[in-house]
Formats: C-alpha cells, structure tokens, sequence
C-alpha cells in the first residue's frame, strides 16, 4: 500500500503502523483507553494480507509473555496496553529485557494508581524509565506527542528493538490515544522473509538446525560473577543507547528567558502556552522529550545554562522532573506544573503556572 | 557426546561389547541436578527419545517453567525458552502460532502449571492451541523447599502444611487434568507414571502421541506423569515410589482421559470432582 | 486562519461524526486538524463533546479550554461550554429542550432549531448536518466540495448512496440559521 493522507486516531495509527512495519504478531487484552488498537487489527485482519498473527490473550500478563514467546523466536511482536494493564505486564518487561528480547511494548496512559480513571495521565514515567519491574535494566522509551509519532515510532521502534537486542516502549497517553489529527501512511515494509529472520536475530529460538548448537532464552543465571558480568554487559548497551539514541526537539529556545520541559501531549500544551507567552512579550521556549530513556540530560543541561527557570509540564505529580533537576545540578529555578487523576491542564492554566511558580 | 565417553564407548565395542542402552542425542551432556530417584530425569529422558524417534529436534522448541524443571533447557539439546512462574504456555502459544511448522511443547511442574499458571493453561488448552503440556506432579513444591503445592494430598505434610493438608484451611487438591479434559479445545489427556518399568513404557507411548497428534494438528495434548518427590516427602527413593503408589494414585488415577477428543468412556470426570480420599503421612 | 471549535450534546446525536466530518473536509482542504473528544463512560448514554481545530498552521494543543465557536445541542452543555467561549466568539444552539438561554453579552449568539426541522421533514438521522449547515453558513471555512470529500472518508462506503441526503440537510440548516444577538 502506498502513502496516503488520513484522518485517524492515535491508536488506530498504532495499529496500521504495526501492519505496515512488517510486524509479526500482536498479543493483547481489552483496556480503556487504547481498545482500538487490537480493534483496528481485528477489524483489518492482517493475517490474509502481510501474515500477522493477532490473538486477544486471557490477560495482560498471558500477552507479554506470549509477546516474550514470539519474539524470542526472533520475530516483531508487539502488543498495548494502559496502565494498570502496563502494570500487569512489568513481570514479563523485565523477562524481557533480561533476556535481551527485542519486541515493541506501548502504554496508552491513563489515570491512577489503582483502577484510578480512564482519562489521560502521564504519571507512568517512574514505571517506565525507573525500573518498573525489578532489577537493573532500561526500556528504549519514546513518547510520541501526535498521531504522526504515534505512527512513525512503531517504524523506529522496530529499527532500536533489534539493533540493541532490547524491548522498546512507547509511552503515549489517552489524550493522544484518542485525538484524531493528520497523518501520513507509508509505504509497507513487508514482514521479514524465514532468511531475514535468521540473519537479524541469529539468537532466535526456532528450531536448531545441525550445524549449530541449541539456543536458549532465558534470564536466569545462578552463578553471581557470571550475572554480574551480564549486568555490566546490559549496563554498556544502556550507556550506548545514552550516547546515540537521544532524542528531542527545540522549540524557540535559542533566545528563551524560560522554558517549559515536557513530553506527549504536555508538550502540546505546553507548546500552546508558549504560544500565548510570546504574544504577551515572555520569552518563552518548549524542550520536548522524545526519548524519556535515553533521557536528553547533556542537550536540556546546555540549554539550562541560558535561561532563568524551567517548568515542567506532566500530568503527574511531578516526576519527570526529578530527572530535569538532575541534568540541570540543579542549578536554575525548577518548577513542576501538573494536573492528575485524567484532568488535563488547559494552555492557560500552564501559563499562569509559569508565571506564579517561575516569574514571579 | 563427551569425548572422554566416545572413546571409552570405542574401546568396548572394540573389545565385542553389544550397546544396549545409550543416550539419546537429544539430551546434552549436562549433568542433572535432579534428586536421584526424582521422576524428572526420566521424564526428560522419554520427551527426548520421542522428538530424536520423530526426528524432530531441528523444529521442535521447548519451554521451560520455574520450579525444579527451571533448567531443562540445559539438559534437552533442542532451542528452549525459560518462562517466567507460570507462563510457560502463554510462550508456547505465541511461538507455535507463530512458526506454525515448529514442535512446540510446554514441561512445567505442579506449582507452575496448577496455581501461578492456571490461567494459562486453562486458556491455552480451551484455545486449543497445537502444541504439547507435559506435566509433572508430584504434589510439592520441589525447587523452593516442600512446600504445599495446588495437588498436595488432604492430609499430606509439606513445609507449610507441616500438621498435613487441611480442607478447612487449605482447600481441596485441584484435579487440573480432569478440569481441563472437560474443555473442548483438548484433543489428548492422559495421567502417566514413571516408577516402573512397565510405567515409563506407557509414559513414553503417551508422550509419542501428544507429539503425533501436534504433527496431525489436532489441538492440544496434554500429558500429566506423576513423580515422587523424594527430598520433599522426605523419603527414600522406593519408599516414595510406594507412597505415590498407595495415595497420589487413588488421588490422581494413571490412565488416559480423553482420547481423540473425547472423554474416555470409563473415567468419571463427576465423580473425580467431589471424591478426595484422606492421606495419612507419617 | 485557526478555528477552536467544540461541538457538544447529548450521546447519540452525531456529535463526533460531526467533528469528524467537519476535519476530514479541513484534510482534504489541505488544513492542519485535529479532532479531540471526550471519551468514557460519559459516552454511553450521557454527553459527549469533541474539540475540533482547523488551522492554515501546526496546531499546538489539541486539547483546549477557550473557543472560536460553541456548538451546543443540550442544556448540560450549554450550562458547561457558554463560559468558555472567546470573547467576541460565536455560540450556536439548538433551542430544542432549552431552559436557560445563554446570557454572555460579549459573544454572537445564533440558534438552529435543528431537532424541530428535522423531526418535522423525518431526517432525524442527518440531524447533524443541518447543524453544521448552519455553522458553515456563519463560518464558511471549508468549501462545499471538501465537504462532500469529507463525507466520503468518514463515511463507509456501503453509506455513500446518503451522501446527497446529508448534503441537503447541509444546505437547510444553513437556511434555518437565525441570529439572536450578533456584535
């Protein structure tokens, strides 16, 4: 299929971005507020066009793991949920990335903690780029701020999952979920041909042929130095990830006396805000997060030295801004600015944070 | 094979030794950690000799549970997968559907498939999915240290039952076999035991069949075999094979249960669901 | 040129395929848009509004609380939305079920009596057509082609043959617009 030009929401992208990345299977389980996604699947049956495999699982925890299972015979194989599926799933997350599987995970955020409400949230930053599940380990974590991203991250994921040999996330949220905008298909990358496959994950589990010995996934490892050299070897691929893998955008920052630091559809809003800053004569800029890990430390650090306070903008109670503070030292004014519980902050309402918290 | 073996191997049959008993190449040179007398060697021992037999150790792709099996994938010479507590099917699902020309089997133990698991395993065999559970009860959980297991006995001690099981305070023992003989995705269920000679002649046919009926693509085979665990009921190894023989096997009947998808005509899933006879462990 | 609408009423009156509409037609236009609507158990049944934007440039929030225009189709909204309308913006209404006029003395004030027409010539189902007929009346920002465009792309093809019936109570509503207070 060729581009075209669309009107769609953010989950349906992610679901046609899934068929037109040459994903293999998709494994997941009805959840407020990103239902679409397996939705739009269904109701597009990929498997009589490209292949893939899609399956409604018993649970979140029976779809990660049947995510681990699939991929680790070496295939594409994604699947989405929402938080409290999301925390569900933490047990499979760190399997996978102990087994240094390659798959795509994406969390359409809502409210919580708990059951908490259906409405977007951003307050699984924590969850997603400080561990989640237990032990040292990192997911490769975009947070797409448009129907667009939603769309072409599922594309770069696929790109870093099996480079890194790491699970990749997207962290999007009701709001961008739900919102219908502009987009631009691309042309169908078509599922990797059985030689592909054996090319680009050597380390697959799909039968061992005679001439090589049997390969085995798994994240268990009972001799500690052995672990701890395992460990060391995850903790250089995250360095890399750090020096290489960064990502984020600028928005009127070369001449900001403020900034607002944020990410998915915080930034939007913030954008919004900045917007009526500059009509009012504040010279404001937007630091959009794109990757929350690798964090953009260096990048926000220089930018940090030029102006005279920051706030962050999340729909949490303030937790990306515990890794803004640590970029920065510290070292300038730094405020949090957020609504929860599925209320999302207007432009106005950033604004004036701006001005109470920062300017004043 | 070990060098050090072939070549002592050579030497015999240079001497006019006859081989008649050997290895099969499915199973690696790995030493078990198994308890001697544990069923789980010979269980690993029969699943291996079944997928050289078929000659299928180049598609076939097993995975493996948490619990004493945990490591099974260093000792079967075929590309495994270590699930977390549980979730074995759940892999094995996603990996047949997958790689659909692929022998996919599932080996757990009680704990893993019958308390953490049970979701997946009820789903996966309602599913139907065409792949093959084998399952090894004994009644404890081995790897942790014997404690009460979803199949221990009524009346049965285990490191956290250590005045035996009790129905006002634990429950009844899940018959999860039976349960799920009764869900119209299983094709083949059958109760195994290997204690005997003329017990792992009958296991190792079972366990042909599970995997002929994956290359038939019936639905899903599900093979229990009933082991002693020796260290938890803290017995000797022919002491335990009694004891499993006097009351896992009034418990757990040995026998097929449903055969090309059909309940098998002398086994009552009924009566199986409220008859649960005392133990007594001394 | 950026236009901050929300459309909002009761669920089941076609408010969301009215915002989807009117963004498919800003696509096809070549606008940027976007399409923002409430979602929850509040669709089921209850209220449901969407925010819509259509602009000649990037659109930074899809989420807003101020408006260049109000469409409102129940009292609840009225009640909700009447505050959140720019000043010098413009509110439209369906008096149908009305109590409380709006009050805002700042704002032009249109009403549409939509329900009643509809009812009356039995096209209840495009209901929401002579609606946005009457906002296309005041605010002509997507052409009439693009509208039928639009129609196409949000409608399955299978409802193609009811295009000309929506076109039509398009072009009604724009005749049933009437002001009730204009700046």
């Amino acid at each position: 299929m060729a581009k075209e030009l669309k009107l769609m929401k953010g989950n349906e992208a992610i679901a046609r971005a899934m068929i037109a990345s040459g994903t293999d299977g998709y494994f997941g389980y009805p959840i407020t507020p990103q239902s679409e996604v397996m939705e739009t699947l269904m109701a597009e049956k990929p498997w009589e066009t490209t292949g893939m495999t899609v399956l409604q699982a018993e649970s979140e925890m029976a779809s990660i793991n049947m995510v681990y299972g699939g991929a680790a015979t070496g295939k594409k194989v994604a699947t989405s949920s929402s938080s409290p599926g999301i925390s569900l799933m933490q047990e499979g997350l760190t399997y996978l990335a102990g087994a240094e599987i390659p798959c795509l995970v994406v969390n359409v955020m809502r409210g919580g903690p708990g059951l908490g409400t259906i409405q977007p949230s951003q307050s699984d930053y924590f969850q997603s780029v400080k561990g989640g599940g237990h032990g040292d380990y990192q997911l490769y974590t975009l947070a797409p701020a448009s129907v667009q991203e939603m769309y072409d991250f599922v594309f770069d994921a696929w790109d870093i999952a099996f480079k890194y040999r790491n699970p990749v996330l997207i962290l999007s949220d009701g709001a961008i979920g739900q919102c219908m905008e502009k987009l631009y298909t691309r042309d169908y990358v078509p599922r990797w041909t059985e030689e592909e496959r054996r090319k680009n994950a050597p380390w697959g589990t799909w039968g061992k042929p005679a001439n090589r010995p049997h390969n085995i996934i798994t994240s268990l490892e009972l001799e500690s130095s052995r672990q701890e050299v395992f460990n060391l070897k995850l903790q250089a691929k995250y360095a890399e990830m750090k020096e290489k893998e960064v990502r984020y955008e600028m928005l009127n920052c070369e001449d900001a006396d403020y900034i607002f630091v944020a990410y998915g559809s915080s930034s939007r809003i913030a954008m919004k805000a900045m917007q009526m800053a500059r009509e009012k004569g504040i010279k404001v800029g937007l630091f959009r997060l794109i990757t929350l890990f690798p964090f953009p430390t260096k990048q926000l650090a220089e930018v940090a030295k030029h102006v005279k306070g920051i706030l962050c903008v999340e729909m949490s109670a303030g937790q990306m801004i515990e890794d803004v503070k640590l970029a920065t030292a510290c070292g300038v004014k730094t405020e949090h600015f957020g609504r929860f519980g599925g209320i999302i902050p207007t432009p106005t309402e950033v604004l004036e944070a701006l001005e109470n918290k920062i300017i004043k | 094979m070990n060098q050090d073996i072939e070549a002592r191997k050579q030497e015999l049959l240079n001497q006019g030794y006859t081989e008649v008993y050997t290895k099969t190449k499915v199973l690696t040179d790995a030493v078990m950690h198994y308890c001697p007398g544990c069923g789980h060697g010979t269980t690993h021992r029969l699943v291996a000799e079944v997928i050289d037999e078929m000659g299928i150790q180049d598609k076939t792709v097993g995975v493996s549970p948490v619990g004493c099996s945990v490591l099974a994938y260093n000792y079967f010479d075929v590309d495994f997968q270590e699930a977390a507590h549980g979730r074995a099917p759940a892999l094995a699902t996603a990996v047949k559907r997958l790689n659909p020309d692929t022998f996919v089997f599932t080996y757990q133990g009680d704990g893993d498939l019958a308390a953490i698991g049970t979701a997946e395993t009820i789903h996966a065999c309602n599913r139907g999915e065409n792949i093959t559970m084998i399952f090894v009860n004994n009644g404890i959980y081995g790897m942790t240290g014997g404690q009460m297991a979803p199949t221990t006995l009524i009346g049965m001690k285990s490191a956290t039952t250590p005045y035996g099981r009790r129905v006002d305070i634990n429950g009844y023992p899940l018959r999860i076999t039976e349960l799920i003989a009764t869900l119209p995705g299983t094709y083949y269920v059958t109760r195994q035991s290997v204690q005997t000679p003329q017990a792992v002649r009958k296991a190792k046919a079972a366990i042909r069949q599970a995997f002929e009926n994956q290359k038939l693509k019936k639905g899903l085979s599900f093979v229990e075999i009933l082991s002693n665990c020796n260290s938890g009921w803290k017995m000797t190894p022919v002491q335990a094979n009694k004891w499993m023989e006097d009351n896992m096997m009034p418990n757990y009947p040995v026998g097929d249960i449903k055969v090309e998808g059909k309940l098998v005509e002398n086994v009552d899933v009924a009566r199986l669901a409220v008859d649960h006879p005392l133990t007594v462990m001394q | 040129m950026t236009e901050e609408i929300i459309i909002a009423g009761f669920g089941g009156q076609g408010v969301l395929s009215m915002g989807k509409i009117l963004a498919y037609s800003g696509v096809m236009q070549d606008k940027e848009v976007s399409w923002m609507p409430s979602y929850g158990p509040e669709m089921r049944g209850g209220t449901a509004n969407v925010s819509v934007i259509i602009s000649d440039e990037r659109i930074s929030s899809p989420i807003i609380n101020q408006f260049d225009t109000a469409i409102i189709l129940n009292q609840q909204s009225l009640d909700k939305f009447e505050s959140s309308v720019k000043p010098g913006g413009l509110l439209i209404y369906d008096p149908n079920g009305i109590t409380h006029e709006p009050t805002r003395k700042d704002i032009s004030i249109y009403k549409i009596a939509a329900t009643a027409k509809a009812q009356e010539m039995g096209i209840s189902k495009v209901f929401n057509m002579v609606v946005l007929g009457g906002f296309l009346k005041l605010k002509p920002i997507v052409e009439p082609k693009y509208i039928h465009e639009g129609l196409e792309h949000s409608l399955p093809q299978r409802h193609w043959n009811l295009i000309p019936q929506n076109e039509e109570a398009i072009e009604i509503g724009k005749g049933l617009i009437e002001p009730v207070q204009v700046l």
